[in-house]
């Protein structure tokens, strides 16, 4: 009977690694064809590679397409992601305090907007969206990215941000208007640093997300200099797919860096939003 | 006293307007990036709008075109019923079983919970897309494994029967936020009600059935509902994998939508089919929320 139970064990563990090993090993694989030859990538079953490349994929593929480099590919990211971020999780914690704190007129109504809007497929908007930023000259710019983010359109994150204020004790904030706080300081004092592991994983998901968007990107913005990663990994693959595997692998692996440190550093907190918030993704 | 005063002070915190300065710049979000957009665009579907020349009223025609003489538009509707009905119970089943299994009191759980959430993380991205046009290739990774068993080369990117469940391996691959909201529903499935049962004499699949399973019916709702409306907008991947062939086997609503309104230019007819897309998924929903209450079980029946 122990014996019974402890085979099972064992053989639990052994699938759950097993899972694991194909979950990863797309990536290994990648990692590993990096490192690899052109020849050596679609010949050799082995995951790492046989002989070593170094790291002459990454600085020939770091070089980009024409003349714009991939210097320029990731500091757009970084120009267009972070503010992005920074916007969101602020205009949504303001529109979540408001909906978890203040009785108001239509909040029904105006809550039923919040959630009404998650379910709504984006491509219903997106082409008056174009339009309209088209009509203000937004186009090839990040404004396109950074307004809809300063006016909370992330109906997601002021979902999310709501169900964690609403978990709040409301005799914090009460106590503290008593003491003579407003209700703004009484924002910035006492429910955002409360809010920490919340609006902490609305940035992760947010900053990932954001990341990692393409089709946004491939609508807005035209010109190769003001490419995020996204748009100047693609051009390099469809210019040059049929010559240059480890390089498109090499930049494909940085594209995903970072992403993964950020997922890395967020861990802690990223579980406990998700649990306590829910997740679309 | 006090208590009064604390009343007249709770009557102010409550102000009508104070709630609404904090919804200011929502509120302008709103009206500006999502109802004009939303009301533009169901006028748009009744125009022939293109963004290079005046557009004019066709009424009906837009959906009239697409309902009876687009043939794309019936090869991406049907492609994308299949993508749907394909990947969404595959990745939920696969979520919720690697979900149970967790909860069998797992050591390591973080490591093996942060390695299933990876691909989930990085899933939507053109690197992993790149991957796995890669990996599936004619020449890719996978076939050099298949060959070494003697099996192949199978064509799972050029091939119009294969292409789909491709692009669908690579939604699947991303169960992990649908597996760790399982596994969170599960930890809190009250142990008490689980070993009463046990003693009771209900086996595990017993237990499973009647007592776990209704208890996290509301996250399997929850899941349905978004994997659902993420599959049906499906764009990356099928863009960048395949480009919708081959013979558009992988041309998902997503992608036709594009390329009417971004390289055909055709807006007004792009718009008509968004709505459709629209309602389509309104219907998913609602039959969804109606059927919910005979196999969702909500412990405390309330929420807002």
């Amino acid at each position: 009977m122990v014996n019974t139970a402890k085979f099972q064990r064992i053989f639990l563990y052994l699938f759950l690694i097993c899972i694991a090993f194909i979950m990863v090993f797309p990536l290994i694989w990648m990692l590993g064809s990096s490192f690899k030859s052109n020849t050596e990538i679609f010949s050799s079953s082995s995951l790492l590679p046989k002989t070593w490349n170094g790291f002459g994929a990454y600085v020939e593929g770091w070089k980009g397409v024409g003349r714009v480099t991939y210097n320029t590919f990731f500091s757009n990211s970084f120009m267009l992601v972070i503010p992005t971020v920074v916007l969101t999780v602020i205009s949504s914690a303001l529109t979540a305090y408001a909906f978890a704190r203040f009785k108001f007129k239509f909040k029904k109504l105006l809550f039923a907007f919040v959630i009404g809007s998650i379910l709504l497929p984006t491509e219903v908007l997106i082409v008056p969206q174009y339009i309209m930023f088209n009509k203000f000259k937004w186009l090839d710019s990040y404004l396109p990215f950074f307004v809809p983010a300063g006016l909370a359109t992330y109906s997601f994150f002021v979902f999310m941000l709501l169900q964690f204020i609403r978990g709040i004790p409301r005799e914090i904030d009460e106590a503290a208007y008593i003491d003579g706080c407003s209700p703004s300081r009484i924002f910035l004092r006492i429910i955002l640093p409360l809010s920490k592991p919340a609006l902490f994983s609305a940035a992760v998901f947010q900053f990932v997300w954001r990341w990692n968007d393409f089709f946004n990107p491939l609508i807005y913005i035209t010109s190769v200099s003001k490419f995020p990663v996204s748009l100047g990994l693609r051009m390099a693959v469809d210019v040059g797919e049929m010559v240059n595997w480890n390089q498109n692998m090499a930049m494909g692996i940085l594209s995903l860096i970072p992403p993964i440190i950020v997922y890395i550093f967020a861990l802690k907190y990223f579980v406990e939003g998700i649990a306590t918030s829910g997740l679309k993704g | 006293m006090l208590s009064s005063k604390i009343k007249s002070k709770k009557t102010s915190l409550n102000n009508q307007n104070t709630g609404y300065y904090f919804l200011i710049p929502w509120l302008i979000g709103l009206v500006s990036l999502q109802i004009y957009p939303f009301a533009a665009s169901l006028y748009y579907s009744f125009t022939d709008y293109s963004i290079v020349r005046s557009h004019s009223f066709i009424g009906l025609s837009n959906y009239i075109t697409m309902l009876t003489s687009d043939s794309l538009f019936r090869k991406a509707l049907k492609v994308t019923s299949i993508y749907v009905i394909f990947t969404v119970p595959l990745k939920l089943s696969f979520a919720l079983f690697i979900a149970i299994l967790l909860n069998l009191r797992v050591r390591f759980i973080n490591a093996f919970r942060t390695i299933y959430y990876l691909p989930s993380i990085l899933g939507a991205s053109v690197g992993i897309a790149i991957l796995w046009r890669f990996l599936f290739n004619n020449q890719g990774y996978i076939n050099v494994l298949l060959s070494k068993i003697n099996i192949g080369p199978i064509n799972f990117i050029g091939s119009p029967d294969l292409a789909i469940y491709t692009i669908s391996s690579l939604a699947v691959w991303q169960y992990g936020s649908a597996m760790i909201l399982f596994l969170a529903a599960l930890q809190q499935v009250p142990q008490e009600l689980v070993e009463a049962a046990k003693i009771d004499g209900a086996g595990r699949i017993r237990v499973f059935r009647s007592i776990t399973f209704p208890m996290i019916t509301p996250i399997l709702f929850f899941n349905l509902i978004m994997q659902t409306i993420n599959a049906f907008q499906e764009f990356t991947s099928p863009f960048l994998i395949t480009g919708g062939g081959p013979i558009h086997s992988t041309y998902l609503y997503g992608l036709m939508l594009y390329e009417n309104a971004f390289s055909y230019l055709k807006m007004g007819y792009a718009s008509a089919q968004s709505w459709f897309l629209f309602i389509v998924i309104l219907i998913f929903t609602l039959l969804v929320f109606k059927s919910s209450t005979y196999w969702t079980h909500y412990q405390d029946g309330d929420d807002f």
